[in-house]
C-alpha cells in the first residue's frame, strides 16, 4: 500500500504560476521605461552619433525635429544626444547609494532587531538621528565635505537613505523572529547565528527588494537635484539636473527644460510601478 | 408573552418581497449554478432543493466550493467572482436581478452566520453600536424600541446579560458569546432563510454544541430554513434534514439525512464517512496493538511529569498556567492531553521541551532531566525529543527546499556524513509517503497534508524516541487527518516511538491514543486508558466533554424529532 498523495491542488503548476504572475501593461511599459534607460547608460554611443560635449554653434536653440529629437541647446548640441550620455553618471550613482543605504541599512536593522535589548536601543537612536535630518541637507553636508562629485552625491544620498532601510529591516527581522518555523529550528539544535542567517535574514530581506527599487527612484530624483545646484559633475558633463539648471536660463526655448525632466520623471515613475508590483506579487 | 412572540407582534412582517407563498414551492433552489473566478471554476452545475422549515448542510472539504455557493445564493462572491444558473428564494429568481432588487432581501429576508466571530465584528465599535446596524432593517424609527428588541434577541440567545453585552466590546467577550451575537443580529429581522457558515469550526467543542443546539431550537421556534455549511460530516447528520456532498465544486451524493448517512452510494461519501474519527472509534485498533501490550507490560515510563506549577504575570495579575500537573507515559504508547482552550495544553507542551521552566516540579524524558537545565544541555535532549507543530502553514521556513528542511536537524547536530544525510532525507520522507520528487520544491508548492508530513519527516529523521504533537491536524481536512494519523501509528508499531499527542478532538484522541489525561484550567481532571475515560467517565467535565462529541447517531436525530416534531 502506498500512501504518496498527490498535490491535492493541481492548479499550482508551473504553467499556470508564469500565467498569475501575468504583467499587467503598465508593468510591461516600466520595465521597457528601465530597460531603455539602463542600455543608454551601459552603451551610450549605440544610441546615438552626435558628440555631446561639443556642437555646431550654427544650429543653436533649435525645436525638436526629425534630425534632433529633443531639439539643441544653447550651444548647438544635441539635446536627445546630452540626455543619453548623462544617464550613465545618472542611473550609476542612484544604483550606488541603493546599494550602500541596502546594505549599511539592513545591515544596522538585522542587529538591532535579532540582538534587542541594548544594541537594539543604541542603533535605534542612531537611526532616528538619521531621520531627523532632512535628507537633502544630509546630502548637501556630505557632498560639501567630501567633494563636489556625482559619486559622492550617491554616497550622501545613500547614508541619507540608510535610516528607511533600517527601520523596515529591524521591523521585519522582529516579525521573523517570532515566527514558528524560528522556534522550530532551535528546537533542532540551531544556534543564534545559524537563525539569524539562514533563516531570518532570507525573510526579512523579501521586503527589501521592492524598497529598494523604490529608493533607486528616489535617488535619482535627489540626484537630479543636487545636480540641479550644481553639486553634482561640473560641466560639461550632462547630469539631468544639471542640463535642467542650465535649460532654466533659457525658459524662451522650453524644450531644454522639458526633455530632461520628462525623461526622469518617466524613470522615476517606472521604478515606482515596478516597486508597486513587485509588493503585490511577493 | 414569551420574547420571541411579542418580538413578532411588535411589528409587522409586510415587507416580504416574495408573493404569498404556498407550502409547494421549496425555500430555496438551486439550478445548475457554476461559479468561477476569471478562468477557474470552483463550484460546477450545483443542483438543490431545500423546503420550509427544513436545514440542509453542504458538507466538503476545504476547496470544495461550499463557501462559494453560500456567498453565491447571498450574492456575496468577492470582485472576480462570477456566478451562472439559477437560484430562485421563495419562487423567485434571485441570482439575475439586480443589486437593487436584492438588496432588500440580503439579511432581512436571508440571513447570515458567518465562521469566525471574532473577526467578524469591528473590534473598535461597541456590540450595541453594531447591533444597531442590524436592526435599522427593522424599519423601527424609534432607537429605543430598536434597542429593547435588540436586548429581547440577545435574551432568546441565551445571552444571560444581554445589558451588559450590549455595552461591551467584542473582545472583552469569549468566542461562544461572540457567536451568540452573531446569531441574534441574524434572526433579528425574522429572515426566512439562514445561511450558517461553518458556525462552529472556530470553537470548543462543549461550546460548539450549546450553540448548534441553538441554531436548532430557533430553527424550529422561528419556523426558519437552514442552510448549513460544514467539514464535519457528523455535525451534518445531527442536524441537517438533507445533505449534500461536494468536492471540488461538483456534487457527490445529496439526498436525505437518513439514507446517505447510512449507505452512501457514492466512493467519496463512503470515503468521507470512513474518514470521520467520531464515526469510526476502531479504525486504527490494528495498529495500536503494540501499545497496548506495552501498556499490559507495564514498561519503564518514558516521561515523567510530576507535580509541576506554572504561573504567568499577565497585566499584574498571576494566571496559572498549569496546577500541580502529573503524568507518566510507558514507551511506546500515544499519551493524549485533551483539553479545551485555556486548559494548559500549549503551555505543557512547552514545558516538556524545555522552551518554559515550570515554577515547582520536575520533568524528565528518556531518563534526562529537563527542569533546570541550560538551554546548551536540553539541546542534547533535543536530540532524543521532537516537536510537531499545529499550523504546517507557518512552521516551515518558506525561503527552504524541503530536502533541506528535512536535512537540518543532521546539520545542526553534525550527523553522519553528506550522503549518509541525504540517505535518511529519503528514508524519512518515504516513511511519511511523500515522494521524492518533492524534495527540491518549497513549501509554498505543497498542500497542507503533504507540509504536515513534511514536518513529522524532520521530526523524525533524528530518530527520537519521544515526539510530542501539538494539535497536528487540526489545521487539515478530515481525510488529510486519517492519512498522517495511519502514519503515525504504523510508525509507531514499527520504530517503537513514544508520543504525546495534544488535541481537543476527543474523537481523534479515541482514535490513536492508548491513555488520556483530560485537563480543565490547568488541572488534569481524569486520567487513564482510552477505554476507562470513554467507557466509564467518572468526572462531571469529562462527561460533558464526551456528550459534546457530534456523533452522527440515530438516537440525537430520532431526539430532534421527538423534541421539535
Amino acid at each position: 500500500m502506498t500512501l504518496v498523495s498527490v498535490s491535492s491542488s493541481p492548479r499550482i503548476t508551473a504553467i499556470s504560476r508564469l500565467t498569475a504572475l501575468r504583467v499587467p501593461p503598465t508593468v510591461a511599459l516600466a520595465f521597457a521605461v528601465i530597460a531603455i534607460v539602463i542600455a543608454w547608460s551601459l552603451a551610450p554611443s549605440l544610441f546615438t552619433s552626435h558628440d555631446p560635449a561639443s556642437g555646431v554653434p550654427a544650429d543653436k536653440l533649435l525645436g525638436p525635429s526629425a534630425a534632433h529629437w529633443f531639439g539643441t541647446d544653447h550651444l548647438g548640441r544635441d539635446l536627445y544626444t546630452r540626455v543619453v550620455y548623462g544617464t550613465a553618471s545618472s542611473v550609476t550613482s542612484a544604483l550606488i547609494a541603493v546599494v550602500i543605504a541596502a546594505v549599511a541599512g539592513g545591515l544596522i536593522g538585522l542587529l538591532a532587531g535579532f540582538l534587542g535589548g541594548w544594541m537594539d536601543i543604541v542603533l535605534a537612536r542612531l537611526v532616528d538621528v538619521l531621520l531627523a535630518i532632512p535628507n537633502f541637507l544630509l546630502a548637501v553636508i556630505v557632498v560639501t565635505a567630501i567633494g563636489f562629485d556625482t559619486t559622492n552625491a550617491a554616497v550622501a544620498t545613500g547614508v541619507s537613505a540608510v535610516a528607511v532601510f533600517a527601520r523596515v529591516m529591524r521591523s521585519e527581522v522582529i516579525k521573523t523572529r517570532q515566527a514558528v518555523f524560528v522556534e522550530a529550528s532551535f528546537l533542532m539544535g540551531g544556534s543564534r547565528w545559524h537563525i539569524l542567517l539562514r533563516h531570518v535574514l532570507p525573510n526579512a530581506s523579501r521586503s527589501v527588494l521592492p524598497l529598494a527599487v523604490l529608493q533607486f527612484g528616489l535617488s535619482i530624483l535627489v540626484i537630479a537635484s543636487l545636480a540641479f545646484l550644481g553639486y553634482g559633475d561640473p560641466p560639461p558633463a550632462s547630469d539631468w539636473g544639471l542640463l535642467i539648471s542650465i535649460g532654466k536660463d533659457y525658459l524662451k526655448w522650453p524644450w531644454l527644460v522639458y526633455a530632461p525632466a520628462f525623461v526622469t520623471i518617466a524613470t522615476v515613475l517606472s521604478a515606482n510601478r515596478i516597486s508597486r508590483w513587485l509588493r503585490k506579487t511577493d | 408573552m414569551a420574547p420571541q412572540d411579542r418580538l413578532t407582534a411588535t411589528f409587522t412582517r409586510a415587507e416580504r418581497v416574495a408573493p404569498t407563498p404556498l407550502r409547494s414551492i421549496p425555500q430555496l433552489r438551486v439550478d445548475g449554478l457554476s461559479v468561477s473566478y476569471g478562468p477557474h471554476e470552483v463550484v460546477t452545475n450545483v443542483s438543490f432543493e431545500l423546503g420550509r422549515g427544513e436545514s440542509l448542510a453542504l458538507i466538503g472539504e476545504s476547496g470544495s466550493g461550499k463557501s462559494t455557493i453560500a456567498r453565491a445564493v447571498l450574492r456575496l462572491l468577492p470582485s472576480g467572482g462570477h456566478a451562472t444558473g439559477r437560484v430562485a428564494f421563495d419562487g423567485q429568481e434571485v441570482l439575475g436581478i439586480s443589486e437593487r432588487g436584492f438588496r432588500p432581501l440580503r439579511g432581512r429576508a436571508i440571513g447570515f452566520v458567518p465562521q469566525d466571530p471574532a473577526n467578524s465584528l469591528n473590534p473598535v465599535r461597541t456590540i450595541g453600536a453594531q447591533a444597531q446596524e442590524a436592526a435599522a432593517l427593522l424599519d423601527e424609527p424609534d432607537k429605543a424600541i430598536r434597542k429593547q428588541l435588540i436586548l429581547e434577541t440577545f435574551a432568546q440567545v441565551g445571552l444571560d446579560t444581554p445589558l451588559r453585552v450590549y455595552d461591551s466590546y467584542p473582545h472583552q467577550l469569549s468566542g461562544g458569546m461572540l457567536q451568540r451575537v452573531l446569531i441574534g443580529l441574524a434572526i433579528l429581522p425574522r429572515p426566512a432563510l439562514l445561511v450558517a457558515d461553518e458556525p462552529t469550526s472556530a470553537l470548543d467543542v462543549t461550546i460548539q454544541k450549546r450553540i448548534l443546539d441553538l441554531l436548532t431550537r430557533l430553527q424550529h421556534d422561528l419556523k426558519i430554513s437552514l442552510l448549513l455549511i460544514t467539514h464535519d460530516l457528523a455535525i451534518a447528520a445531527e442536524r441537517a434534514d438533507a445533505l449534500v456532498v461536494l468536492k471540488d465544486g461538483v456534487i457527490q451524493e445529496a439526498g436525505r439525512t437518513a439514507s446517505v448517512f447510512s449507505s452512501p452510494a457514492s466512493a467519496y461519501a463512503k470515503k468521507l464517512r470512513a474518514d470521520v474519527p467520531a464515526l469510526n472509534p476502531d479504525r486504527y485498533a490494528a495498529l495500536r496493538d503494540t501499545g497496548f501490550r506495552s501498556l499490559k507490560t507495564g514498561q519503564a515510563p518514558k516521561i515523567e511529569v510530576s507535580a509541576v506549577t506554572k504561573t504567568f504575570t499577565v497585566d499584574g495579575k498571576a494566571l496559572t498556567a498549569v496546577d500541580d500537573l502529573s503524568f507518566s507515559v510507558p514507551a511506546g504508547t500515544t499519551h493524549a492531553l485533551v483539553g479545551e482552550s485555556g486548559s494548559g495544553k500549549t503551555t505543557t507542551v512547552r514545558l516538556l521541551l524545555g522552551l518554559e521552566g515550570p515554577d515547582t516540579g520536575s520533568i524528565s524524558v528518556a531518563g534526562e532531566q529537563i527542569t533546570g537545565r541550560s538551554p546548551e544541555a536540553l539541546r542534547t535532549v533535543w536530540r532524543h525529543l521532537q516537536l510537531v507543530y499545529q499550523n504546517p502553514f507557518t512552521s516551515l521556513d518558506p525561503t527552504w527546499t524541503i530536502e533541506r528542511l528535512v536535512r537540518e536537524p543532521l546539520d545542526r547536530f553534525k550527523i553522519g556524513t553528506r550522503k549518509e544525510r541525504d540517505e535518511r532525507v529519503r528514508e524519512a520522507l518515504a516513511d511519511v509517503g511523500l515522494g521524492e520528487h518533492l524534495l527540491s520544491r518549497k513549501p509554498g508548492a505543497l498542500s497542507g497534508g503533504q507540509r504536515q508530513r513534511v514536518a513529522i519527516a524532520r521530526s523524525l529523521v533524528l530518530k527520537p524516541d519521544v515526539i510530542v504533537l501539538d494539535e497536528p491536524t487540526s489545521a487539515l481536512d478530515v481525510s488529510v487527518q486519517a492519512g498522517i494519523v495511519e502514519v503515525l501509528l504504523s510508525l509507531q508499531t514499527t520504530l517503537g516511538l513514544t508520543y504525546v499527542f495534544v488535541s481537543h478532538d476527543l474523537a481523534l484522541v479515541r482514535q490513536l491514543a492508548h491513555t488520556v489525561s483530560v485537563m480543565h484550567r490547568g488541572r488534569i481532571v481524569e486520567h487513564g486508558t482510552v477505554a476507562d475515560i470513554f467507557d466509564n467517565p467518572q468526572q462531571p467535565y469529562t462527561r460533558s466533554l464526551l456528550a459534546s462529541i457530534p456523533s452522527g447517531g440515530d438516537d440525537v436525530a430520532h431526539m430532534r424529532t421527538r423534541a421539535f416534531g
